[in-house]
């Protein structure tokens, strides 16, 4: 990796990991010219109540910023908004914007996120069709869902499952329809999916599960109802997808970095040009072994950002806590830690009927993952057992009378 | 709005200016108070926001609720009777010039 400290250091992509490289960057030192460059109007802003929070009206957009503007001040982070990069000139070191004017860089961090995975179906551009992604697509959502339509959502992974919740809560009436057998099927166990699925119905979410959608329906320019594959028609006045992002790579590809789903990145965020870091939603980490791991988390934008700004100035500091992600839904806080893919044992401590339980996942007797529905403390005491290593066995884990956080102390 | 004063763990002040019906941690992220992590960004789910609260303002704040005092127990420095997770503190006018002691790292 080269050293960047002498600058001038330029960041494409203003959200959680492109702040979070600036940000770093001050706090290890660096006091040259530092450009964050985002291509939408707002400064960076926490993406997390888009699918929460906002969806209910509550949220007003003076709170969505992560930072203010003083805090850019005077930390000299130059945001400029609305800035398209169009290309990336390694040789030359320097990055072209859309209005044709070229920036210089001594060292470079790529944060381009990640974008919505649209649908490949008749009438997915209709205008009642809508994805969840930045805060215009969530002022558009919270807008339609104000008219309280009937609803249906693509995909019953997390944003599909936050704007169920939300629709619900504002007195729509909600079908979910997932492509899997269970719910939030790529990322947990049947027994978390059981209670999730639970959790929907109570709330009077219908399920529709093992269906493909085959088309959206036409009336007078607008969606009207969701065709499944099996022939049946859900009538729909607003119609919502989840099914996924994909990591921004474009630039970077058309720069030849190496790329897989993501930008290729090792712990430390460098990519295969040692001028040039990636973190966040748009990378792929290189894994010692099996294929490179990608994440889309505001933790894994926040440390991939530190390990990334530490590179840039030639310090070492990779990325290895285990993942943690949460997600918030009716009265439910699910939180999860560590990957659970892959588990051969599964051991829960508190029971689905309380409503609070954990499940912890075992591979040969080693603890991997940490599940953990309306248990904030138990996910936090289950984040310190994983970074630390600290041993614990599926017979320990299932009782309940022996505290996790007495392993943790000290 | 409310004035109030952080110090960090070294000693470090800050005044920041926060208004009604933010959070305390809200207002303390915006102006980037070191010390104040709000890994999960205020849903009460992490305990990195754990301060300590001035003793003269504790009776002003409503009491924790099950679910923040269950989160004390997991904060990183160990929890004091004046401790509170402030994404949990919503700013009234009668929090003027409190003082928040933070602590030595929050993970």
């Amino acid at each position: 990796m080269e050293n960047a400290q002498n600058g001038p250091i330029l960041i494409i992509g203003a959200g959680q990991a492109g702040l979070q490289i600036a940000e770093t960057l001050r706090a290890e030192g660096y006091a040259g010219s530092l450009t964050l460059l985002g291509d939408e109007a707002l400064p960076p802003y926490n993406r997390p109540p888009l699918s929460k929070e906002m969806l209910s009206g509550r949220l007003d957009l003076d709170k969505l910023p992560i930072r203010g503007a003083g805090f850019l001040a005077r930390k000299a982070i130059d945001w400029r908004g609305g800035a398209q990069v169009v290309a990336i000139d390694r040789a030359e070191k320097t990055v072209t914007l859309a209005d044709g004017s070229q920036l210089p860089y001594a060292g470079l961090a790529l944060a381009t996120g990640a974008r919505l995975r649209r649908l490949d179906l008749p009438g997915a551009d209709l205008p009642n069709v809508l994805g969840l992604r930045g805060v215009d697509d969530a002022q558009a959502l919270a807008a339609a869902l104000g008219r309280t339509p009937r609803v249906v959502v693509i995909g019953g992974g997390f944003i599909g499952l936050e704007v169920a919740a939300a629709a619900r809560k504002r007195g729509c009436a909600v079908t979910v329809v997932e492509a899997a057998d269970r719910l939030l099927a790529r990322v947990t166990a049947p027994l978390i999916s059981d209670y999730v699925a639970d959790l929907h119905r109570r709330h009077g979410v219908e399920l529709i599960f093992a269906a493909a959608v085959q088309a959206i329906l036409e009336r007078d320019g607008q969606a009207c109802a969701v065709r499944l594959a099996d022939g049946r028609d859900l009538p729909a006045d607003l119609v919502v997808y989840g099914v996924g992002v994909i990591a921004q790579t474009t630039l970077a590809e058309a720069a030849g970095l190496d790329c897989a789903r993501g930008i290729l990145v090792d712990a430390c965020g460098r990519t295969s040009d040692p001028a040039i870091v990636a973190a966040g939603d748009c990378t792929a980490r290189r894994m010692a072994k099996g294929d490179p791991l990608r994440l889309e988390s505001v933790q894994n934008a926040i440390e991939q950002g530190k390990a990334a700004a530490c590179a840039l100035l030639g310090k070492e500091r990779p990325f290895t806590a285990a993942p943690w992600f949460w997600s918030d839904q009716f009265e439910m806080k699910l939180q999860m830690v560590g990957l659970s893919a892959g588990y051969d044992t599964v051991v829960t401590r508190g029971t689905p009927d309380e409503d609070a339980f954990s499940a912890l996942y075992f591979r040969y007797n080693k603890l991997i993952a940490v599940d953990s529905i309306n248990r904030a403390q138990e996910h936090m005491v289950a984040r310190k057992l994983l970074d630390r290593q600290i041993r614990l066995n599926p017979i320990q884990a299932a009782d309940d009378s022996l505290s996790l956080a007495g392993l943790v102390k000290g | 709005m409310a004035q109030i004063t952080f110090i960090a763990h070294g000693g470090d002040r800050q005044e920041i200016e926060i208004p009604d019906g933010w959070s305390v941690m809200q207002g303390a992220v915006r102006e980037g108070v070191e010390g104040i992590e709000a890994e999960c960004g205020g849903s009460c789910a992490c305990a990195t926001c754990h301060c300590f609260i001035d003793p003269a303002f504790l009776d002003r704040l409503p009491p924790p609720s099950d679910a923040e005092n269950d989160l004390l127990d997991a904060t990183a420095v160990e929890r004091a009777p004046n401790s509170r997770l402030s994404c949990q503190i919503t700013v009234t006018p009668a929090l003027d010039g409190m003082i928040i002691h933070l602590p030595e790292r929050q993970s």
